[in-house]
């Protein structure tokens, strides 16, 4: 298992001077499932935003450190971030389809890339409906608004768009917090077939989630990475109290 | 079954209770937005019934005849068409794409702030001041003497800052989460204000580039010196021709013709009326379609 980032001291503070990451190194292996988790306002979301430079729309003051993907720090200005967003694509933790038919909204990111075939383009929505089980409920009214879809379903409609793109890593904010236990388990469900194709970097809604699904997991404590490794090391015999103790329930 | 007592208005308290303060306050606020419409509302009818018995097909399409004190006012009529379509070509475009500079790109700065401020007070200049400026701008330096062109030229300048600020308000109504999403799809700042945000404001902007229009339409002042004439006895040809329009030929007939038929006054007094009303209805018609289509 090889890695596809490679995290080497990352520090990021925004612009009110509130440091989100305070040198976070770590790795995140390809194909498999990598869990961000601790408290709110830990740096899970800002780190997973740095992953496809979409921390360049936040009021971000300063990033320093390095952030390898497939051994190009993709922190560097010459980066081309349209393209590294195709590849690292995210899902976030509201529902948020855009205002196009469910069909639109699954192949925008195709469009924008200027395919005009209608083939290519059904091939796309065919394939990420299916892949993020959509498909059989939506086949038949894909010229629908991806409004007219209950919460669940937007969430699968946001999933089925990202991996419209084929990406290489998709990005899970919180991707289940506005959803029902049914909703959520189905989404858990999928990651799992998932990582087969694709890598998975997650900040899970709470820590149940983060035990479930994990393959290899990273606790975040007020921008800091107090550890990571894989999901046996960190579940059952984390080595810092706070880790221990965030697991447990002590504190959240 | 066990009824309760009711409490509540079981009390029966004298004099001022906070019921009663309310109702009475509604019933204040109420008598006041009564007062505010009246007028218009007075206005209009009046307008409409000592204007509609000289409204007929004559009226509409032909020339004026005997010094304007009979036949139509189609020249005044085509004359305002034709500014108020001049003032869209050119504030159209320009207006618009100030507001989404504006509102999408600018950064949040001194420069941005001083645009800002100056949009603002554009729109608190007196209407004849723009006028002047025309006159000296377009008709005198840039030579294109008293003409639609000039005309609609300095109305644009007077109608911009409406269009530009509710085009501005218009794409800030969208969500901002329309805009990551689209930009974590991989589009480009571009792409996703032209495929998602624009789309999604385009009522909002219609709206406003019609109530600017309106205004311009309506304008006698910025078209005095700049391009409308007091009386030309055949339609303009060229946009570099002087034109008749409906709210100077209001002005003249009010007040430089003897002898001037009050039908007439009136009627043509109704037929702005209803061409800048119909605007304000198309702009108020976009406007609740677009509300109720929305999903947001």
């Amino acid at each position: 298992m090889s890695d596809i980032f490679e995290i080497e001291d990352l520090r990021l503070t925004y612009s009110d001077n509130n440091e989100s990451l305070r040198g976070v190194s770590m790795r995140i292996p390809e194909h498999a499932i990598t869990v961000l988790f601790g408290p709110a306002g830990g740096g899970k979301s800002t780190l997973l935003r740095v992953l496809n430079r979409l921390n360049d729309l936040a009021d971000v003051k300063q990033v320093s450190g390095r952030v390898l993907f497939h051994g190009q720090d993709l922190l560097s200005p010459t980066v081309d971030v349209v393209e590294l967003r195709r590849k690292v694509g995210i899902v976030f933790s509201r529902p948020a389809p855009l205002p196009l038919s469910i069909y639109e909204n699954v192949c925008y990111g195709l469009r924008i890339m200027g395919e005009r075939r209608k083939a290519r383009l059904d091939e796309a929505v065919e394939r990420g409906l299916r892949q993020a089980m959509l498909w059989e409920e939506v086949y038949d009214r894909l010229d629908a608004s991806g409004f007219a879809l209950s919460g669940g379903q937007q969430q699968r409609l946001c999933l089925a768009r990202t991996l419209a793109l084929q990406p290489e890593v998709v990005l899970l904010d919180e991707p289940t917090s506005a959803l029902d236990p049914i909703s959520t388990a189905r989404i858990e469900e999928m990651m799992q077939t998932l990582k087969d194709v694709y890598t998975i970097v997650i900040a899970p809604h709470n820590v149940q989630q983060a035990a479930r699904v994990a393959d290899q997991a990273a606790f975040f404590l007020q921008g800091e990475l107090i550890e990571w490794g894989d999901r046996g090391q960190i579940f059952v015999r984390p080595r810092d109290r706070r880790t221990q103790e965030y697991i447990e329930g002590r504190f959240g | 079954m066990n009824e309760r007592p009711m409490m509540l208005s079981s009390v029966n308290r004298q004099g001022l209770t906070p019921r009663r303060v309310q109702q009475l306050g509604y019933g204040l606020l109420r008598l006041i937005s009564l007062v505010t419409v009246l007028p218009i509302f007075l206005v209009v009818v009046y307008i409409v019934v000592r204007g509609a018995p000289s409204i007929d097909w004559e009226f509409l399409t032909a020339m004026p005849r005997e010094g304007m004190r009979a036949g139509g006012i189609l020249p005044a009529i085509i004359g305002t068409v034709y500014l108020t379509l001049g003032t869209a070509v050119f504030a159209v475009p320009l207006g618009v794409a100030a507001g989404v500079y504006i509102a999408e790109y600018a950064a949040d700065n001194a420069w941005t702030r001083l645009i800002r401020i100056a949009i603002i007070n554009l729109a608190g200049i007196p209407s004849v001041v723009y006028g002047l400026f025309g006159f000296g701008l377009f008709v005198i330096f840039l030579g294109f003497g008293t003409s639609i062109l000039a005309a609609s030229l300095t109305l644009t300048i007077m109608t911009l800052p409406v269009i530009i600020s509710t085009t501005e308000e218009a794409l800030r109504s969208v969500p901002q989460s329309f805009r990551v999403v689209s930009i974590s799809l991989g589009a480009t700042r571009w792409q996703t204000i032209w495929r998602v945000v624009l789309p999604q404001a385009l009522p909002g902007i219609l709206t406003g580039v019609i109530l600017g229009l309106e205004r311009a339409a309506g304008e006698t002042a910025p078209i005095l010196f700049t391009g409308a004439a007091f009386f030309l006895p055949r339609l303009p040809q060229s946009p570099l021709d002087a034109t008749m329009a409906l709210p100077y030929h209001i002005f003249v007939i009010s007040t430089q013709v003897p002898g001037m038929p009050v039908q007439i006054q009136f009627g043509t007094v109704l037929v702005l009326l209803v061409f800048v009303l119909g605007m304000n209805l198309v702009a108020t018609l976009i406007r609740s379609r677009a509300r109720a289509r929305r999903e947001w």
